[in-house]
């Protein structure tokens, strides 16, 4: 197997002693588009934005983040700084918030360049272009001139984009890409980062709440729950068989166009990280839950080529529709 | 069947500045529509922003008077907002919002917000029963409702705008991107807990929001809006089987899906114009992969392309009806 | 844009005239110059005499109109007391009232502006506390307090500088660190806020995500940012410039405007009085317009946005 570009190892994440991220671990290899699902508060951006030391300092950090096989999160953060943006970029979900308000487009994109590409005057205007060529900017020239207040939130996020690219990154992490944007923006914003990847080769992680954004855009998905990675498999096998309860009742509960059969909800809200539950996080909304469950936090292991689980029943038969799928009552006991 | 909501070529416009210095001009966000809401029945209203859904909700409730057209509610004319016969109204009418927490009051139980409708609207009786069956036909328990909104998570404070919504028995309930703001699993909470009392209680109710699956999932009618005008309305079943306006075929096709594709993805080129500057002809000519020169020129007019089902293009006819899949 | 600017302008110039008006208005109301002036023991015949020859015996009305009119001349009145030109009277005083409130203002732009931006960075910190702490107490402690806790302790106790007069650089300094202190807390707490309000925007995390170095983060994406509103207080004591230092320059016996303005006001010199308001209006408003042009320059959110949503 290829060395990884990027390695989580134990990443553990608190704020104020309330655990957001309890030991996960994970790989993103050169090139693959590594999807990351969960709900809010399942520790899938806090996990990202650790391992880039993007995080107020109150929070606490441990584990291990290697790139290319060095620890980054003990790196100088001199050090640190040519990776943030030059080797690892970043976009986020809310375009119009994450570009400053009183920079130019030209001014915002142009920073990167002078700082990992070393460029300087003519160059960086022509390069600048360049990149919002790139990412479909209708009229880029006169475009670098423009603040984020004139331009949508679907070219806003196209700046976005074009700005993490400056830097030639080897990884590109999008936090909640399109959730802010509209449904037919969407598809072109999602359009373009996977033409981006497969021209410039780069490694994509998608962070997204949505299940079909994923499937959709990645090779590889890992799903989490409560800071925790519960499954983790190729994009294709996991959304046909999950494996974990929580990922199947993910799935069941995410309406499609297809048919109209009913929703199956999922019991229950997300822990509270200041009490969680003991044993599996999941086990009280869980519908297979057994006295094991109640034991200890199951780790991740493999349970067959690619695929990852923690689950102490991992022998559970999930496969069935959703009609046969425990909790299906029409007045789930909320709580 | 008399419809119980009737919209009939309803418009509304607002003035804006488009900038601090510049000269205000009217922008028709809802521009000739014409719905109707059966008992019964959920109608869908897709769209994205800028479309004038949310003006079209408002209009429905009565919140909001159309410039032009008529709103009727049991074959009645809708009154005046504020005014007396409209409160008495509201009663029969009500409506859920995106965000729950800004449409309850922070400083109050979720009980006493449940019940607050049947004290504006005088309604006697044993109003903490009321409120409590109110709780228990949302999920929630006693000990919910004694509890203040920002202790409870977002899926239950939506539980307790619902249940306060339906308090008063209203025959008819506008919900505006209810389930926008909820986590997968408890928007499918949510969802079905809407479907539900919906059927129980043979509600009319008109479902608003951007979110194809969603909408799919609870309506029986849907109606596509782009830029003010519905450009295709249709059985729920219909629509989503067999798409046949260009932007419903684009909007169908990049709703996200974890099972395999089944309609080939159209991606249009540009963004949604702004309603300040709507193009000439039909509104979607700029971004329609298939527009011709007429399409440039003159705007198409809703016409019936099968039974039941209405579509606003030059090309569609109902002889040139798009097959399924 | 031209549009934009003349109404500015035209608003600027409504607020001056009700500032004037309503200064004319309490001023007739408040006691008759004439038996303050001349004494209460003045024969009628004098107190006559003198509301006639200052035209005190016509209508309201009438002087008010008579006194828009003269404005507009360019005529100020004239003194009561002394019979010259209330122009000259305050002219002669205003170089002695910014010989304070100019070093003043420097003083709290150098002290305020830098300890609110470095209390933010560092909040949570002894020193932010203390920021805040001294930001209180520069709102809490009135001037005259504060002017004569210096006076105790650098004049009397320890015999440094002088307690009051004008007649070398010494006798500044106490007052204008009087006045600087005071602004100076609540530019710090100003600018703390604008800036917290800033550092906690997702932009700034952007920046980061760059591989900005800090430094940089906060010089080109952040300050950039809280300078908006800061401005905005700036431009308030701008505009304070003439009037601010009334109870300042009343301890230290300064020799500037604002004492000339509580001996005028106390004999019903209404000439003085309103002329000094006047000046006061004009001086605030100014800098209120300067501050709105400003605005545009800073914020690109604010000008004239002719490309939006292009």
């Amino acid at each position: 197997m290829k060395t990884p570009l990027v390695k989580i190892e134990g990443l553990n994440v608190a704020f104020d002693g309330a655990p957001a991220v309890r030991g996960v671990d994970l790989a993103v290899h050169p090139g693959e588009a590594l999807g990351l699902v969960g709900e809010s508060g399942s520790g899938k951006s806090v996990t990202w934005l650790a391992a880039l030391r993007l995080l107020p300092g109150k929070a606490s950090v441990q584990g291990r983040v290697s790139l290319d096989g060095s620890d980054i999160l003990s790196l100088p953060v001199r050090e640190m700084e040519r990776i943030r943006g030059g080797r690892i970029g970043i976009i986020f979900q809310d375009p119009s918030s994450a570009l400053n308000p009183v920079l130019s487009i030209r001014r915002q994109i142009s920073e990167v360049l002078a700082l990992h590409r070393g460029m300087s005057g003519s160059e960086i205007r022509a390069e600048a272009k360049r990149l919002l060529d790139l990412v479909g900017m209708p009229d880029a020239k006169g475009r670098l001139d423009s603040y984020p207040h004139e331009m949508s939130g679907g070219q806003n996020q196209r700046v976005m984009i074009a700005m993490a690219l400056a830097g030639q990154p080897d990884l590109l992490i999008a936090d909640e890409p399109t959730t802010a944007l509209d449904v037919t923006i969407q598809a072109q914003i999602l359009d373009l980062l996977q033409q981006i990847r497969r021209e410039m080769g780069m490694a994509l992680v998608l962070i997204s709440h949505d299940l079909g954004v994923v499937a959709e855009n990645c090779d590889r998905v890992a799903v989490m729950y409560a800071g925790r990675i519960v499954e983790s498999g190729p994009a294709a096998t996991l959304f046909d068989t999950p494996r974990h309860p929580y990922a199947r009742g993910l799935i069941d509960a995410l309406p499609t166009l297809d048919d109209t059969q009913r929703l199956v909800a999922i019991p229950g809200v997300v822990p509270d990280p200041r009490d969680m539950p003991r044993g599996c996080a999941f086990g009280p909304r869980c519908a297979y839950a057994g006295p094991e469950c109640l034991l200890d936090s199951p780790p991740l292991r493999a349970v067959a080529p690619g695929r990852r689980l923690a689950c102490a029943r991992h022998n559970l038969d999930l496969a069935g529709p959703k009609s046969t799928t425990p909790n299906s009552t029409p007045a789930e006991v909320v709580s | 069947m008399t419809p119980l909501l009737q919209l009939r070529d309803v418009a509304r416009s607002y003035v804006t500045r488009n900038n601090l210095f510049g000269q205000a001009r009217p922008v028709r966000a809802v521009d000739g529509i014409s719905l109707t809401v059966n008992a019964g029945e959920t109608l869908g209203i897709v769209g994205e922003s800028g479309s004038g859904k949310s003006t079209l909700g408002r209009m429905a409730l009565g919140l909001e008077l159309p410039d032009e057209g008529t709103v009727t509610f049991d074959d009645a004319p809708m009154p005046a907002p504020g005014s007396a016969a409209w409160r008495t109204l509201r009663r029969q009418m009500q409506m859920v919002f995106q965000d729950p927490l800004g449409a309850l009051d922070r400083r109050l139980p979720v009980l006493e917000q449940i019940i607050e409708p049947l004290v504006i609207h005088g309604i006697d009786g044993d109003q903490r029963s009321a409120g409590l069956a109110a709780l228990a036909s949302v999920g929630l328990s006693a000990a919910q409702g004694a509890r203040h909104p920002h202790e409870l998570s977002g899926g239950q404070r939506q539980r307790v705008v619902i249940a306060r919504a339906l308090i008063t028995s209203p025959r008819l309930l506008v919900c505006d991107e209810p389930v926008s703001a909820l986590d997968v699993s408890i928007q499918a909470q949510v969802v079905n807990l809407l479907i539900d009392l919906q059927a129980e209680r043979g509600l009319g109710m008109v479902f608003i929001s951007h979110d194809l699956r969603v909408v799919r999932q609870i309506s029986n009618r849907v109606a596509v809006m782009y830029l003010g005008r519905v450009v295709e309305e249709a059985a729920a079943d219909d629509l989503f089987r067999a798409p046949q306006h260009p932007y419903t075929r684009a909007l169908v096709s990049a709703a996200p899906s974890p099972g395999p594709r089944r309609v080939e993805r159209v991606i249009l080129t540009g963004e949604p114009p702004n309603p300040a500057a709507r193009p000439e002809g039909c509104a979607f000519h700029p971004r329609c992969p298939v527009a011709t020169a007429r399409c440039r020129t003159e705007a198409p007019a809703p016409a019936r392309i099968a039974p039941g089902h209405t579509a606003a293009c030059h090309l569609l006819t109902p002889a040139a009806k798009v097959a399924a899949r | 844009m031209i549009r934009y600017i003349l109404t500015r302008f035209l608003r600027a110039f409504i607020t001056i005239v009700l500032v004037v008006t309503f200064a004319f208005v309490v001023l007739r109301l408040s006691g008759d110059p004439a038996t303050i002036i001349l004494g209460p023991e003045a024969p009628p015949e004098a107190i006559a005499a003198f509301r006639k020859s200052w035209g005190l015996d016509q209508p309201v009305l009438v002087q008010y109109i008579q006194y828009f009119a003269a404005i507009f001349q360019g005529d100020l009145g004239m003194s009561m007391r002394d019979g010259r030109p209330a122009l000259e009277l305050v002219m002669e005083r205003i170089p002695a009232t910014l010989a304070l409130t100019l070093p003043a203002l420097m003083l709290k732009l150098a002290m305020g502006v830098p300890a609110g931006v470095y209390a933010a960075l560092h909040q949570g910190t002894a020193f932010d506390r203390a920021v805040m702490v001294a930001a209180v107490m520069g709102f809490a402690v009135p001037s005259f307090v504060l002017a004569l806790g210096l006076v105790l302790v650098f004049a009397v106790n320890l015999g440094w500088l002088p307690s009051g007069g004008r007649d070398t650089i010494w006798h500044a300094i106490l007052p204008i660190v009087t006045l600087g202190l005071g602004g100076a807390a609540a530019l710090a707490r100003f600018t703390r806020s604008a800036m917290l309000e800033v550092l906690g925007q997702h932009y700034i995390r952007t920046a980061s995500s760059k591989g900005l170095a800090w430094a940089v983060v906060v010089r080109s994406h952040a300050l950039p940012n809280a300078a908006i509103p800061t401005v905005t207080l700036i431009g308030f004591l701008v505009g304070s410039l003439i009037a601010g230092a009334i109870v300042v320059e009343s301890v230290f016996s300064w020799p500037g405007v604002g004492r000339l303005m509580v001996v005028a006001v106390a004999n019903r010199d209404l000439a003085v009085v309103q002329c000094i308001l006047l000046l006061v209006a004009t001086t605030m408003v100014t800098s209120n317009l300067i501050v709105d042009f400003l605005y545009g320059a800073l914020d690109p959110r604010l000008r004239h946005g002719a490309r939006a949503n292009a």
